[in-house]
């Protein structure tokens, strides 16, 4: 371990090759349908990455983030899809059917001005005051796309949005099972692979992000916003410049994931997957991008491997199912979370400079 | 002109439960900083204790006279020390930790209630017995009910009581100081554990009451039912700046005035353009709209800039 | 790395492999050498609609014990039916990872979804990887117009369900102004959209259009807006949890109407919740009277002494359960591919109606009974049938 973690090329190497690797060893090792929540975990991460953002590096606490997740997959839905025939029968009498490569730039830019349309207004808020307007912010959404199906059919209402292309690369299909080089490649292992591209992006841009100059002034922000002004940084901009990345990340997955079901309905963009996402950037390790990576796929494996241990564990511990395992899966979870947090505050993996702060002032509450 | 009224009443009932909860809310925010995401689940285990005792003791022929309350003490009791409970366990050893750890550990409180009540109660909706009959009564056309009557009675006389402890008891002024700040209070002699401690289970013991009044009004109660309450409970709170008790109160009744009357004219507004489906977009753009303009909400103080 | 961390991932990755280790395959016997059939279950267990996903369950299991208790032989071997019970959570990316384990797990059939919502993404993973997909309770039009060969349904859709509502309540019922609430799921829009079109069609007003949604319990604003419309009939496109704290609410509001709503609204809960404000309103109900049905009482007994009274769809699980179980016996396989065939043609008397499937997958020619509250309990008042 350490021989190799002194040679950080040969370290990333190794990642790489596992990551390559890791659709085929999860299949042959547990089954196909772990690697459909292995693709789910890596757009959670994705999100959890926007989060960081917004909430790690420039401390603007936001519990209504799913809904850049919203529209980004609204944006895939509604020009991937023959919905808009409905709408505009003379217009586009098939729908529009654009391909995902000008799909995916469009749903992040677009989530990313919504990004702004957030921000303007609530730049002279703070703490939980934000929190509460961003909450509201993620419920109007929701609400405007489960209603927009009258007058105007826009938005299929709670009916959701079907039939929604699937997604292409380059002519290839994800949908269905490829043969490239003579290697079978499933649906899922192909969404896998483009998952973990668009993921491998959002990381490199968070990364390059928090040493430039634009994190540093994130960072001040965070830590004392007057001081900031002072030193003549802009928070105005920078602020709304912090929620114009992040949901921009959010609009990408949003994108990715309404390719990857094929339906979109407002039901997937409740509050409950806002709190979800904010979990795991704090359970992870707020403005760590290794922690946030963590605490997404802790948070997205979790339930699922609760799912599948908790009848075994129970039958073997006392040879029979005592408790349903439904009940027992998110208790444990709640209980799960309480514990991580319980055991390390500043999450699972913090940031160094949050882990210094804490160990010379306990007293100093930022966010 | 009485349908008018009676969205008046309506928003006036549905607010006194808001505020009521409202309360629990606000109150540990003064003193922690700290939003207690779990609140709203304790007004569920409040409910549903109150029913099972209730239950039990009129099935024991207990006369509903005594039940009633009987239950309602059994509720508060029960709460007080689930309150108490999750201070300890969630909240205690946290309170020099980042900010957001005990939001996290507030949701997961939030997610093992939820579960936990629905092992122990089932996954039902148990409905609320009927112990008087509920008469309604008619004033210029707007219909209200004895229920109705008692919650919106009782949220204001709870409200004044309350406020006669935080200002004129011992423990009140001990609160005050803690909220004001706390090493000063220690310093001063305060024990700052009790006072929270005492904090957690007064505010429980609010919400068992809210449980209570919300399950006898509509006569259910769920294990889920928690969440949405407690979502519009901590809205209106903020809306009337969280920390401040009249501000919650206040922020209750207007939350429950602009649901009911959002969703009874919002369509003539508009001209029929958008329906009572926007009933919420309607109360959250009045939320932002006062942030915008009072960033520390309708009553709430406005704290020197301090990151 | 912390060493915290590293046995977290350590535990993590144990509990992976622990549970991963026993993998399905198409031909696992179990100890008395019989060939393990296994059909999958998925409906939300946790969550506000926790007790009708039970209720399905419950359903499905009792079919699967009866079949088991019959000893069948199929393909020449006897077959033991074993269920898989997962939890969606009513969440639709929830749905496609448990129809995803369902697939690996190797079920010949799955009996599930409950919502639209959830039934729409699992029957594209289904069609997929060739299951048989019996959704008891999905009535999206939707569900079924995707093109899929392997998506079935026994429950009317909601343009079957709502023409029939909308046609009872304007001509039966004679309402002439009509007001409408639903609550913004896929299951209650879709419902009062179809009753609106049919209620209109026959000549009723519609005078006005509120809405709720499927969290709330307090309903006074919008019905103070509905009492401002005057209307005669009310319909609540929604399930019991709210139309039945309504029905109360109706009643202290002192709203003159007559009050319908469609499945979701015909349980016991609804009495239960809505008390004597239950009295005289009505809902409808895919499928013919239980007492009507042969064998349909007697699968009320037995279900409510083994469970609890019959919360809404058990007893369609339960023929979803048995005419998946017959095409396998027609087919002589438990193939999904080959009894795919059979289901697609089946006529059997369940107990909820005689089910036939149309070309899309739909039931045919869905009989639906209109039911009202006498004295604290549904009556049948008259079965219509669906015509096509």
């Amino acid at each position: 371990m350490q021989n190799a973690l002194k040679n950080p090329r040969l370290l990333l190497w190794l990642m790489f090759a596992a990551l390559v690797l890791l659709p085929f060893i999860t299949d042959a090792l547990l089954g196909r349908g772990w690697v459909r929540i292995v693709d789910f975990a890596m757009l959670y991460i994705m999100l959890a990455l926007g989060l960081n953002i917004v909430v790690g590096y420039a401390g603007l606490l936001d519990l209504g983030y799913i809904a850049f997740f919203a529209v980004g997959a609204y944006c895939y839905a509604l020009t991937g899809s023959p919905h808009l025939a409905l709408a505009f029968p003379t217009l586009f009498p098939d729908g529009i059917h654009l391909s995902f490569l000008i799909v995916l730039p469009l749903a992040a830019l677009l989530a990313g001005g919504f990004g702004v349309l957030l921000g303007a207004p609530t730049l002279r808020l703070r703490g939980d005051y934000l929190a509460i307007v961003t909450l509201g912010f993620g419920e109007i959404i929701r609400i405007f796309l489960n209603n927009l199906n009258a007058p105007l059919n826009l938005t299929n209402g709670p009916q959701g949005i079907s039939r929604i292309d699937p997604i292409s690369v380059a002519g290839v299909s994800l949908n269905s099972t490829q043969n490239i080089l003579g290697i079978t490649l499933p649906s899922v292992h192909l969404y896998f692979y483009l998952f973990l591209a668009c993921t491998a992006l959002v990381v490199l841009i968070s990364h390059r992000l928090e040493r430039s100059r634009i994190g540093r002034a994130w960072m001040a922000i965070r830590e004392d916003e007057i001081a900031a002004t002072a030193m003549g940084i802009n928070t105005r901009n920078l602020k709304l410049l912090a929620f114009a990345m992040g949901a921009m990340f959010g609009g990408m997955s949003g994108a990715l994931f309404a390719g990857f079901q094929g339906f979109v309905s407002p039901e997937s963009f409740s509050l409950m997957e806002s709190v979800m996402v904010l979990c795991m950037v704090v359970l992870g390790g707020m403005g760590n991008i290794t922690g946030v990576i963590l605490g997404g796929i802790v948070l997205a494996l979790l339930p699922e491997i609760l799912r599948h241990s908790v009848v075994p564990i129970q039958q073997s511990l006392f040879g029979k199912t005592l408790i349903d395992p439904e009940s027992l899966r998110m208790l444990l979870f709640g209980f799960a979370l309480i514990v991580v947090m319980l055991y390390r505050p500043a999450g699972l993996w913090p940031s160094r400079l949050r882990r210094r702060e804490l160990q010379t002032d306990e007293a100093a509450e930022t966010i | 002109m009485n349908i008018f009224l009676q969205q008046i009443v309506n928003g006036l009932v549905q607010g006194s439960v808001y505020a009521l909860v409202a309360l629990g809310y606000t109150m540990v925010y003064g003193i922690l900083g700290l939003i207690n995401f779990a609140h709203g689940e304790v007004v569920m285990v409040g409910a549903m204790l109150s029913l099972s005792s209730l239950g039990l003791l009129l099935g024991w022929d207990v006369s509903p006279l005594l039940a009633l309350p009987l239950s309602v003490i059994i509720a508060m009791v029960g709460c007080m020390a689930l309150g108490y409970g999750i201070e300890r366990v969630a909240y205690r050893p946290l309170r020099h930790a980042p900010r957001l750890a005990p939001l996290i550990t507030a949701i997961g409180i939030s997610i093992l209630l939820q579960n936990l009540a629905m092992m122990i109660w089932g996954r039902g909706y148990h409905p609320f017995p009927v112990l008087f009959a509920n008469t309604t009564h008619s004033f210029a056309g707007a219909i209200i009910s004895d229920v109705q009557i008692a919650i919106v009675v009782l949220a204001v006389l709870i409200m004044a009581g309350l406020m006669t402890v935080v200002h004129h008891t011992r423990l009140g002024r001990s609160m005050r100081a803690v909220a004001e700040n706390q090493h000063a209070a220690q310093l001063m002699g305060v024990d700052i554990n009790r006072v929270i401690s005492l904090t957690f289970m007064l505010g429980s013991a609010l919400a068992a009451i809210a449980g209570l009044m919300v399950s006898a009004n509509y006569g259910l109660a769920h294990y889920y039912m928690g969440f949405l309450l407690g979502l519009k409970a901590f809205t209106a709170a903020v809306l009337g700046g969280i920390g401040n008790l009249r501000g919650a109160m206040l922020g209750g009744l207007l939350l429950g005035l602009i649901e009911s009357l959002g969703a009874g004219y919002i369509g003539d507004l508009t001209g029929g353009f958008l329906g009572s489906n926007y009933q919420d977009v309607f109360a959250f753009f009045v939320l932002i709209a006062v942030l915008v303009f009072r960033p520390s909400g309708l009553l709430g103080e406005r704290i020197a800039e301090r990151a | 790395m912390s060493f915290r961390i590293f046995h977290a991932l350590l535990f993590i990755a144990t509990a992976l492999v622990l549970s991963g280790c026993n993998k399905a395959t198409n031909n696992d016997t179990n100890a008395a050498g019989e060939l393990i059939v296994r059909i999958g279950s998925a409906a939300p267990l946790t969550g506000n609609q926790a007790h009708i996903g039970k209720d399905n369950e419950s359903g499905t299991r009792m079919a699967i014990d009866d079949a088991n208790a019959k000893g069948l032989i199929i393909g020449g071997r006897k077959v033991h039916f074993e269920l898989i019970s997962e939890d969606d959570q009513a969440d639709p990316k929830t749905a496609t990872i448990v129809a995803q384990k369902l697939v690996d797990d190797k079920v010949n059939g799955v009996i599930g979804h409950l919502n639209s919502g959830t039934t729409i993404p699992a029957s594209k993973i289904y069609n997929d990887n060739g299951i048989v997909q019996i959704s008891p309770s999905a009535t999206a039009v939707n569900y079924t117009a995707q093109g899929f060969k392997t998506a079935f349904r026994v429950m009317a859709n909601d343009a079957q369900q709502g023409r029939v509502l909308g046609e009872y309540a304007a001509k039966n019922l004679g309402a002439k102004k009509i007001a409408v609430i639903d609550d913004r799921t896929a299951y209650g829009q879709g419902l009062a959209d179809e009753f609106i079109k049919a209620a209109q069609a026959a000549g009723a007003q519609i005078v006005t259009h509120e809405y709720t949604n499927d969290k709330a319990v307090d309903f006074t604003a919008v019905l103070t807006a509905v009492k401002g419309k005057q209307p005669d009939l009310l319909f609540y496109g929604g399930m019991d949890p709210q139309s039945g704290p309504m029905a109360k609410q109706i009643k202290a509001l002192a709203l003159n109407v007559k009050f319908m709503t469609g499945d979701g609204g015909y349980t016991p809960e609804y009495i239960k919740l809505a008390g004597d404000a239950a009295e005289g309103s009505y809902a409808s109900l895919p499928g013919v009277p239980l007492s009507k049905m042969p064998g349909g009482k007697e699968f009320e007994t037995r279900f409510v002494a083994r469970y609890q009274p019959i919360q809404l769809y058990a007893p369609y699980c339960y023929d979803a359960v048995n005419v998946m179980i017959a095409a396998m016996q027609k087919a002589d396989s438990v193939d999904p591919a080959k009894y795919l065939p059979e289901l697609a043609r089946i006529s059997l008397d369940g107990v909820t109606a005689k089910i036939q499937f149309d070309a899309k997958g739909d039931l045919q020619g869905g009989a639906i009974t209109m039911y009202q509250v006498q004295q604290g309990k549904w009556q049948a008042l008259e079965t219509l049938g669906a015509t096509h």
